[in-house]
């Protein structure tokens, strides 16, 4: 089932059940660490500065021991990070007067890397936090219970709607149904004996379901009790060490701080 | 006539779902295949028509590989019926339904028109042909499926638990059904857990354990091998049950049916009858 | 005492022609494992679902005539209060698990009550003992076969400690040994605890010998309901379509052409057995 050395993006957003440190962290404190990445990431237009935001993720990523589906995540955004670039320098270019100075260059390698960091940050998110820490997460949140239960129920069906997809794609090429054959258009026809079925099944399920639901006391008081509960644990708490950290380097070195460019370190203009 | 040599299958690297079966079905013959889940029954089943193909090993359909043709082509002559109707209908009404695999074929409107009219009648839904498959029953649902399938006239049919959810009545029909599609020359295959219903119809039983078959032969000696049953975890059909527990060295173990239960047990007892 | 009475129910679903049952009576006393069954279409899916309000409250439709379940008119008191006193399980058990591991779908209906944790924590072990899958608790559904989903999906119901059970058709998707793994729990739930079974079944051959009341239904209306031994002796139970266990009819057969075997029906081929061997040591 896997697909080997190919990689997408996706691969780097798939939870990975594993033992560390970073998967038992608390999800809450996870996110607000991805959007102090986010807010580093932003504010600096740089490229030593986003180079460095790059570095520091790194022990994370080594920690959480997920190192090849994160390798995995980021190959598979390379494409599009090495478009960033192309459309930076492009820009760059046509501005500029048809000629392309040392300080484009740095500036695309600097957009890019502000996607890489991007990437980068939230795949070690999605990749040490399982669907039920999210969803647990989300319910701690105040988030409506309606919302995070629609969450955990739509990853929970996931598995089971992907396989019943190949069922009816199987009983419908027994059929004499050819999916890979005929023209585009020829070839959009051809799914609709696999949607249909695949809808009319989406919504029967829903209906059980709901019964279920109705069955189990769906509704009954406005104040609903969690089995579980995410409490703050020493790791989280040094985490949000190093956010405040993080944040605190961000918002000095970008009001006082000058940073250097590549180019003028290496003596071009 | 199907042949299986030596089929391995395995759906990733390391697990084999199939390790080893050798099969041959001859034109014809009603076979049931049985097993617990998990044993490779409906894998098994799926490389009648291609939908799998094998890791190693040979699949022979009238004399062609699997391999070296499309499911489309071999769907033409082994018919495969799944479990769940629902997985399968999608028209706007029971005519388009049953016609859909004919269109798939190629065949001409006329031959459609005939063989959709051949079909309802056959499965008794003629008085549906306008209606929605979606506002029947699940029996009247099962009976669309089996007459879309039906309609090519495939000299095959597999029929995947065709008797989950079925009352005791609709199991009858269906039993009469199969027996009727027999007489017509129709090679017959059933993926079944339901013991009662294959010692009813007393076919040829392929029980399968964990990928490989444990037993091939005659229904009434499999289904009253009780070491060979448990092993593969079922259950003995209750007549022969019956008759396992009565330990009786004057009576026979190999009794499935019933008429043949009472005529020994009466003489046990020594009830003269006539 | 009647834990559930019902007199001169008719449903129609809501669009449709005809109702689904009509004029049904029964009762059903504390404690009693009741066998519901009849051909397809027969009413007995919609009876269970007027059991916990499911019928008249979410399908809408139409509803005629008196339902008392634990002595609350189950018509009328919401889903989630009657939810407390009767626990539905149904034949799909894919669709009845909700929640990322066993744990959380078996406190599910908990939650939903306001329980505390503790109280939430404590029920859950029971629940799971019970039915045996206290191993299984953090797994996550997609990785259980059918016969375990079912069981987690009995837990779930049990955990909110109803006095009734009521199980529509719970081992259709299960192969028989899952099968009797299921009807093994629901028969100890109701002995050793005492709780009131409803079972819908078709497969009176692995059932009826665990019900002492039987219903059979048919065309939406009760034909006969009674002790499950006098039920399935009584020769127009034939003509309904129902499939009366072989053992049961062997006996039938011998019986009629003059076997001298005692008058108690049999109801398993271990019954028979016995029967028979009494009969020869005579």
């Amino acid at each position: 089932m896997s697909r080997g050395l190919g990689g997408s993006v996706f691969d780097g957003l798939k939870f990975r059940k594993v033992s560390s440190p970073i998967h038992n962290l608390d999800p809450r404190m996870k996110f607000v660490y991805v959007i102090a990445i986010f807010v580093a990431a932003i504010l600096f237009n740089a490229i030593i500065p986003l180079a460095i935001l790059f570095v520091t993720q790194l022990p994370f990523v080594l920690l959480a021991r997920v190192q090849r589906q994160w390798l995995r995540s980021l190959r598979g955004a390379a494409f599009l990070a090495l478009f960033i670039f192309v459309i930076n320098v492009a820009s760059s270019f046509l501005t500029h007067g048809y000629r392309l100075l040392a300080m484009d260059w740095e500036n695309a390698a600097a957009m890019t890397m502000r996607f890489v960091v991007l990437v980068e940050s939230f795949s070690v998110f999605f990749l040490t936090t399982s669907p039920d820490h999210l969803g647990l997460a989300l319910e701690q949140s105040h988030v409506p219970y309606e919302f995070s239960f629609a969450f955990t129920t739509a990853v929970r069906f996931v598995p089971v709607l992907a396989e019943e997809a190949q069922t009816i794609m199987d009983a419908q090429k027994a059929r004499g149904l050819e999916l890979e054959k005929g023209n585009f258009m020829k070839r959009i026809r051809n799914y609709v004996p696999v949607l249909i079925p695949l809808i009319v099944s989406a919504i029967r399920r829903s209906l059980e379901l709901a019964e279920a639901m109705e069955s189990r006391a769906w509704g009954a008081t406005k104040k609903r009790t969690n089995l579980y509960a995410l409490k703050l644990h020493k790791g989280d708490y040094a985490l949000l060490a190093i956010i405040i950290l993080i944040l605190a380097v961000t918002a000095y070195s970008f009001l006082f701080v000058h940073v250097p460019t590549v180019r003028s370190l290496f003596g071009f203009a | 006539m199907l042949i299986i040599e030596n089929l391995h299958f395995s759906y990733s690297s390391n697990i084999e779902a199939l390790k080893g079966v050798s099969l041959t079905v001859k034109d014809g013959e009603f076979v049931a295949i049985m097993g617990q889940n998990g044993a490779g029954k409906t894998t098994l089943v799926k490389h009648f028509n291609g939908l799998l193909k094998p890791t190693s090993g040979r699949v022979l359909v009238d004399g062609v590989e699997t391999t070296k043709t499309s499911v489309a082509a071999l769907a033409r002559t082994v018919g495969f019926v799944f479990q769940n109707p629902d997985h399968q209908l999608f028209s706007e009404t029971v005519e388009e339904e049953i016609a859909f695999a004919l269109k798939n074929f190629g065949y001409a409107s006329d031959v459609i028109e005939k063989r959709v009219e051949w079909g309802v009648n056959l499965l008794g839904i003629a008085q549906y042909r306008k209606t929605s498959p979606f506002m029947l029953s699940g029996g009247e649902r099962k009976r669309v499926a089996l007459a879309s399938v039906l309609a090519w006239d495939p000299k095959m049919l597999v029929l995947d638990e065709p008797t989950i959810g079925q009352d005791h009545q609709q199991k009858e029909n269906l039993r009469q059904f199969i027996m009727q599609l027999q007489s017509q020359g129709k090679t017959v295959v059933i993926v079944t857990h339901d013991v009662e219903f294959v010692a009813e119809c007393n076919p040829r039983v392929v029980l399968m354990r964990e990928g490989q078959i444990a037993a091939d032969g005659e229904g009434k000696e499999i289904l009253t091998n009780k070491k060979v049953l448990e092993e593969s975890s079922i259950v003995l059909p209750q007549i022969a049950q019956v008759f396992s527990q009565l330990n009786d060295p004057d009576l026979p173990k190999d009794v499935i049916d019933i008429y043949e239960a009472k005529k020994l047990l009466l003489k046990k007892l020594g009830v003269v009858t006539e | 005492m009647a834990l559930i009475e019902i007199k001169r129910l008719t449903y129609t679903y809501p669009g449709a022609t005809q109702p689904s049952i009509s004029d049904v009576s029964l009762t059903v006393n504390k404690g009693e494992f009741v066998l519901i069954t009849g051909p397809s279409g027969c009413g007995k899916t919609t009876l269970c679902r007027t059991f916990n309000g499911l019928i008249p409250q979410f399908y809408q439709g139409e509803l005629k005539g008196e339902i008392r379940v634990a002595d609350l008119d189950a018509a009328k008191h919401p889903t989630y209060e009657m939810a407390k006193h009767v626990g539905l399980v149904f034949q799909n058990p894919e669709n009845q698990l909700f929640a990322l591991s066993v744990e959380k779908d078996v406190a599910f209906g908990l939650e939903n009550l306001g329980n505390s944790r503790e109280e939430m924590r404590k029920r859950v072990d029971w629940a799971l003992e019970l039915t045996g899958i206290t191993d299984l608790r953090e797994r996550s559904p997609h990785e259980m076969s059918g016969g375990q989903q079912q069981r987690v999906a009995i837990a779930a119901v049990l955990a909110m400690q109803p006095e009734i059970i009521v199980l529509d058709e719970p081992t259709s998707f299960l192969d028989p040994l899952s099968a009797q793994k299921i009807f093994d729990v629901i028969h100890s739930l109701n002995k050793n605890l005492g709780i009131t079974v409803i079972l819908v079944e078709h497969r009176l051959d692995l059932t009826a010998k665990y019900a002492d009341h039987i219903i059979i239904m048919d065309q939406g209306k009760v034909r006969f309901d009674g002790d499950t031994r006098a039920v399935l002796s009584n020769e127009e139970t034939r003509l309904i379509g129902v499939g009366i266990p072989k053992a049961t009819l062997l006996f039938e057969m011998l019986q009629r052409e003059g076997a001298n075997l005692p008058e108690t029906t049999p109801l398993s081929s271990e019954e028979l057995a016995k029967m028979f061997k009494e009969a020869l040591n005579r």
